[in-house]
């Protein structure tokens, strides 16, 4: 795809990180001309400013109904923008919403042109999601291996055991109680510190 | 019957039925399990709303509208059986604008067509200096706030395109585009207005029922292909808003309903500043300068919960007025038939007989008759009505 025929499309969102997912994506469509913009204030005139054909908004952002009006007030644009939407687009619209984003489009510009973006959108948002989830997960691993740590050290102490032992002892009790490793071991620390 | 519901809302004092019906237990007594889902911006609601994301939405009058005609979206069939709330929000202005008003005012600051006429002035002589066109925040182009500015400040002939510039702001963004100057003046619902005269860079210009005596603000907006396949749960739902507003319109109950709406997971500001727009007894200068109207915001009390048709047809009229569509009989009778009375009425065992609608009056204009549109709007000099 030429510079000439790559569609502007304009980012907005607050995140760096999802942003970046995004625009990657995009490139790696082809897609050659992207902006950025993260900063709210005046968002209006920095859209005017890039004159995008495009535009995709997270839906966390509150500045989504500040593109709305852009439908009204279109003399202030080259072009009248319109949603991407129509009767025939609900599955669309539908998978955005619940990915989180939500595309504007100048009116004019194919519909066929713009469906690959939308699923990339979709896609990538998706994919963040799921990053973030797993970030969460390995946060909570790390945290779960420190009490973990914590209540070995108790059971060593008050027990007489050593190291293996003491976690064989975590084990069998969580396997026992059909409760994870990390729940016991906090019970252990709470416990302990209740009979300080 | 037992029902599980989402309910999308935004952060704004008028979803206190909501609020209240779900957190007092009133939705639980009806049999309703309801998960209130907060939201950031009013496009998010209504497209969550018609994708069947949420059940039902604390939800802009004339959005509900809007999507019933298919304007500026998607076309989906709301209706609207509750009312979340009458009037509410206010015109808040800068202290530079407020002083250039105060220079041009002749008569009564709270005259709604003195303090126009004084705008008038002040953007006559802005022209003249060449300086820029004064900007005014409203929240969303089809919303009351956007129409009572216009309504207003088209009385004195300021029009609102051409004079001024009229501006989206989500509502937690107007007070620092006060504060930095990005515009000279808003109208927001509550708590935005007291938090812009808390901070000392505001001052209320007007309560908007200075303007329109009674105006539809918000209502709880379900699609109308839900209504008809779950009218219990329509019925049971709007039992629950009602207790809600009984429970808010007590007296006894302002300090528990303004704790309870000022939880950071509803509406998250100050209860201090809930209880003042609850009781309409509002700072409007941060000299400490109070003012009180009983109509400032109508919860319940006075019939508010009821929709009125009327209410739907004057705002419509708004959005043929300034052009977002053009003049339709048929228009007309959809946007009429978002509002539901009937539904309301059947819910809490009433005939609705003898129910006569409240006349819809306003500071300016003719008498407002949804039957003759055309005579109405060809009464007002400033409009961008379609051909």
């Amino acid at each position: 795809m030429s510079a000439e025929q790559s569609p502007k499309i304009v980012i907005v969102d607050e995140s760096p990180i999802r942003a970046a997912i995004l625009e990657e994506g995009l490139r790696e469509a082809g897609f050659t001309q992207i902006v950025h913009i993260r900063e709210m204030q005046s968002l209006l005139a920095r859209i005017y400013a890039v004159d995008p054909d495009i535009i995709l908004i997270d839906l966390e952002n509150p500045s989504r109904d500040v593109l709305e009006a852009m439908f009204q007030v279109s003399r202030a644009v080259r072009r009248p923008i319109a949603m991407f939407v129509d009767q025939s687009d609900s599955s669309s619209i539908q998978a955005s919403v619940e990915a989180g984003v939500s595309a504007y489009i100048v009116d004019g510009l194919k519909k066929e042109r713009i469906k690959p973006i939308l699923d990339l959108c979709v896609s990538r948002f998706n994919a963040f999601a799921k990053l973030q989830e797993e970030l969460e997960r390995t946060k909570s691993q790390l945290e779960d291996r420190k009490i973990i740590e914590k209540a070995k050290g108790i059971l060593m102490k008050v027990k007489g055991l050593n190291e293996d032992e003491a976690y064989v002892l975590l084990r069998s009790t969580a396997m026992r109680e059909k409760k994870k490793i990390g729940e016991i071991a906090q019970s252990i620390i709470t416990a302990s510190e209740m009979l300080k | 019957m037992t029902a599980t519901l989402r309910i999308g809302f935004i952060p704004l004092v008028d979803a206190a039925a909501l609020i209240i019906a779900v957190d007092k237990g009133f939705a639980a007594a009806e049999g309703l399990e309801v998960e209130l889902v907060r939201e950031v911006s009013w496009s998010n609601v209504r497209d969550k709303l018609n994708i069947g994301l949420f059940d039902a939405a604390h939800l802009l009058a004339p959005v509900a509208i809007a999507s019933s005609l298919g304007l500026g979206h998607v076309k989906v069939p709301i209706v609207a059986p509750f009312s979340l709330g009458i009037n509410g929000n206010a015109i808040t202005v800068s202290p530079a604008l407020l002083a250039a008003l105060m220079e041009e005012i002749d008569g009564d600051r709270f005259d709604p067509l003195a303090t126009a006429k004084a705008l008038a002035k002040v953007v006559a002589k802005r022209r003249k200096a060449g300086a820029d066109p004064l900007t005014f925040g409203m929240t969303f182009p089809f919303s009351t706030h956007n129409y009572q500015l216009r309504f207003w400040m088209a009385a004195a002939g300021v029009d609102p395109d051409e004079d001024v510039r009229l501006v989206v702001l989500p509502p937690p963004y107007m007070v620092d585009s006060l504060a930095n100057g990005h515009v000279d003046a808003f109208c927001v619902g509550a708590p935005w207005n007291s938090v812009a005269v808390d901070l000392g860079i505001g001052h209320i210009l007007h309560f908007v029922s200075d303007i329109l005596v009674r105006a539809a603000e918000k209502v709880l907006a379900v699609r109308q292909i839900w209504a008809d396949k779950h009218p219990d749960v329509v019925a049971a739902l709007v039992r629950a808003a009602v207790k809600g507003t009984e429970f808010i319109e007590e007296t006894a109950n302002l300090a528990e309903t303004s704790h309870i709406l000022a939880q950071p997971e509803r509406i998250g500001v100050d209860a201090e500043v809930i209880q003042r727009t609850l009781t309409g007894r509002l700072k409007i200068s941060p000299d400490g300068t109070f003012r009180e109207s009983a109509r400032y915001l109508l919860v319940g009390r006075e019939g508010a919960g009821r929709p009125e048709p009327v209410q739907a047809a004057w705002l419509y009229a708004q959005m043929v007025r300034w052009g977002q569509t053009a003049l339709s009989a048929e228009a007309l009778k959809t946007a009429m038939a978002v509002f539901r009375p009937d539904l309301y009425d059947a819910a809490l065992g009433h005939s609705g007989d003898g129910q006569a609608s409240t006349p819809f009056r306003a500071f300016a204009g003719p008498a407002f008759d949804p039957a003759d549109l055309g005579g109405y709007l060809s009464s007002f000099e400033v409009g961008r009505r379609a051909p």
